[in-house]
């Protein structure tokens, strides 16, 4: 008999491996020290334990100790890396190139900075139409005002603009269909004042694997950054930062069986790459990252690494195999299942997939013994159906559809077997309760019915 | 977010599931809501000659709580008149599954695929009088 709940929702987080756990015990009891005190043994303790973890880190992704800055995790790292970057190279330029896919940290990092540049602009036009009305001009003003003196061609504006140095431009690649990022596209989105390219190792939705490999080269080629969020790939698949030519990478413990709340920022040292700190203060980590250090967090996740590089090969051949046995199983017995975004470019424990005709949280519902995620909008706070699916170009109703499957290192084949049966008989109960599925039976094109949208 | 017990209880054993043939002139099919909205409810009453609702069936693509929508109102509508049925509201529905804020437009798909039913009923009984012989009128539900 499996053991009930069942956890296959590992790309959300992962459970602690009890060899973490027991690396992490001792700082947070008798070792307690802080690693910036200097002039004690608690202190050296605690420094020799973070100097240790620090390896750990960087051997994982074949970078140096020296490159690794802690944070509280990568949502931090994903903004310290572009906001960091982008404050640093400003002389630069202000542009970004990121892809439509990528994690919230990242999309919405850069949706602030694009609203910070348009606010500067609204600031500058004020001030120009001030000028030109030979009054001070209200913001209520500024849409009525900006037509009536033509800002549009207004050749000071246009000057003042150039030399906005707040915020940045972004450029949101749109993926192809498998979700794997347009290498021609990307080329032609890199202009003068590109900084910072951002793409992700692999995705945590779909779990395709990006060509890290060929964007460092093309980023390389272009004298631009390359930024990528590693957090869901680093430590499932092979990842090396030297082989992909990267500047800046977003790591994260919890994801890979180690403590929440911590992760990294690796900052390439040859050639050297320089960042802009977020947070001010006592100067840890060489100034990038004021903060006491979380040393038993640190040690913890320094340990997750050390255990992921030793077992990547064999984990990820085992977990390929329950992920395939996992598909196979719910093909044999269910039809109409769409498998989101590329199987072949994908990391070994994902597997989403739409069922057809059924509402992603109805079934999560029907198999509440089995922890999963749904891409449906009923699941989300936003009541949108999954911007990873749409950006894919996947119809809102089969986004609506879909199922991820995460399967991690303490998932077994009993688990899967379970959960295959578990999925066929709830799919089948809904699909029967389903009028889409009855219609689709009956050969009615849904596309050509006229639904009352509400 | 936890669902309430009546949702639950409905969702696992739903009321009434099944089909109607949509062609007898005693059926009226309300089909609401859309599947890029993620819920398509599909409401089917059949009618006496005395305006009662003898049975009602429903099938529906949505979450749990538009399931348990749609099986409380096949329950709530059976062997009431017609115009008992287009009484109900919403509001009744959402309170007696205890429907959270985010689910209440569950409640008013099940509300309004109730009028829906009743008027592709109404609609095949004007057509039938109208002119005797068109007992295979189309349900204007399905906009073809
Ligand atoms: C791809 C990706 N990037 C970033 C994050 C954020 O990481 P953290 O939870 O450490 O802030 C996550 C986790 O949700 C993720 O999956």
């Amino acid at each position: 008999m499996v053991k009930l709940p069942i956890y296959f929702d590992n790309h959300a987080t992962t459970p602690l491996d009890p060899r973490v756990l027991d690396a992490m015990l001792p700082y947070l009891k008798d070792d307690f020290g802080n690693a910036a005190s200097r002039n004690h043994v608690f202190g050296w303790k605690a420094e020799a334990a973070v100097e240790l973890a620090r390896k750990q880190v960087a051997a994982l992704i074949g970078g140096s100790d020296k490159e690794i800055v802690f944070t509280s995790g990568a949502t931090e790292s994903n903004n310290l890396a572009i906001k960091g970057a982008l404050e640093f190279y400003r002389e630069k330029g202000d542009h970004i190139i990121t892809l439509k896919t990528e994690h919230k940290a990242v999309l919405d990092t850069c949706k602030r900075l694009e609203r910070q540049r348009q606010e500067r602009i609204d600031e500058l036009k004020l001030m120009r139409l001030g000028d030109l009305a030979g009054r001070t001009v209200s913001a209520d003003e500024l849409a009525t005002l900006e037509i009536k003196h033509d800002l549009e061609h207004d050749a000071t504006l246009a000057r003042w603009v150039s030399q906005v140095k707040t915020g940045a431009r972004v450029t949101y690649l749109e993926p192809k269909k498998d979700g794997l990022v347009d290498l021609e596209q990307l080329r032609a989105a890199i202009t003068d004042h590109t900084v910072l390219v951002s793409i992700m190792l692999a995705n945590n939705e779909i779990g395709v694997v990006q060509p890290v490999e060929a964007i460092g080269a093309l980023c390389r080629e272009k004298g631009v950054l390359f930024h990528t969020d590693a957090v869901q790939g680093a430590g499932k698949i092979p990842f090396d930062v030297e082989k992909s030519k990267c500047d800046l990478v977003s790591l994260s413990a919890h994801k890979m069986y180690g403590p929440k709340g911590v992760g990294a920022l690796w900052v390439r040292r040859k050639p050297r790459v320089r960042i802009a700190p977020l947070i001010d203060g006592g100067g840890h980590e060489r100034g990038m990252r004021s903060g006491t250090l979380n040393v038993s967090g640190i040690v913890g996740f320094g340990k997750a690494c050390e255990l992921a590089k030793a077992e990547l090969a064999p984990e990820a051949a085992r977990l390929l195999g329950l992920r395939q046995r996992l598909h196979d199983g719910l093909k044999a017995k269910l039809d109409m299942l769409v498998v989101n975004g590329s199987l072949e470019h994908r990391l070994p424990g994902n597997l989403n997939i739409s069922f057809a005709y059924v509402e992603g949280e109805a079934l999560m519902m029907a198999i509440k013994d089995v922890a999963v995620s749904s891409g449906s909008a009923c699941t989300s706070a936003s009541l949108e159906p999954s911007y990873v699916l749409r950006a894919l170009g996947v119809d809102e109703d089969m986004a609506h559809s879909s199922i991820r499957f995460g399967l991690g290192r303490f998932n077994t084949v009993e688990e899967v077997d379970y959960v295959i049966d578990l999925m066929v008989r709830a799919v089948s109960k809904l699909r029967e309760m389903s009028p889409l599925y009855e219609m689709a039976k009956e050969g009615i094109d849904l596309k050509s019915v006229q639904w009352t949208a509400h | 977010m936890a669902y309430s017990e009546k949702v639950v209880e409905h969702y696992e054993n739903p009321r009434n599931v099944g089909t109607l043939d949509k062609n007898d002139p005693n059926v009226g099919t309300g089909l609401v809501g859309a599947p890029a909205c993620g819920d398509v409810m599909r409401l089917q009453l059949k009618i006496n000659d005395s305006g009662v609702i003898e049975d009602a069936k429903f099938k529906t693509f949505g979450c749990g709580s538009a399931i348990a929508s749609s099986s409380l109102v096949t329950e709530w509508v059976k062997g009431k008149t017609v115009d008992e049925a287009g009484t109900i509201t919403n509001q009744q529905v959402a309170k007696e599954l205890a429907l959270p804020p985010v689910k209440i437009h569950c409640s008013v798909l099940a509300e309004d695929a109730i009028k829906a039913a009743i008027a592709d009923f109404k609609a095949k009984r004007a057509a039938r009088t109208g002119q005797a012989a068109a007992p295979s009128a189309p349900s204007p539900q399905l906009h073809k």
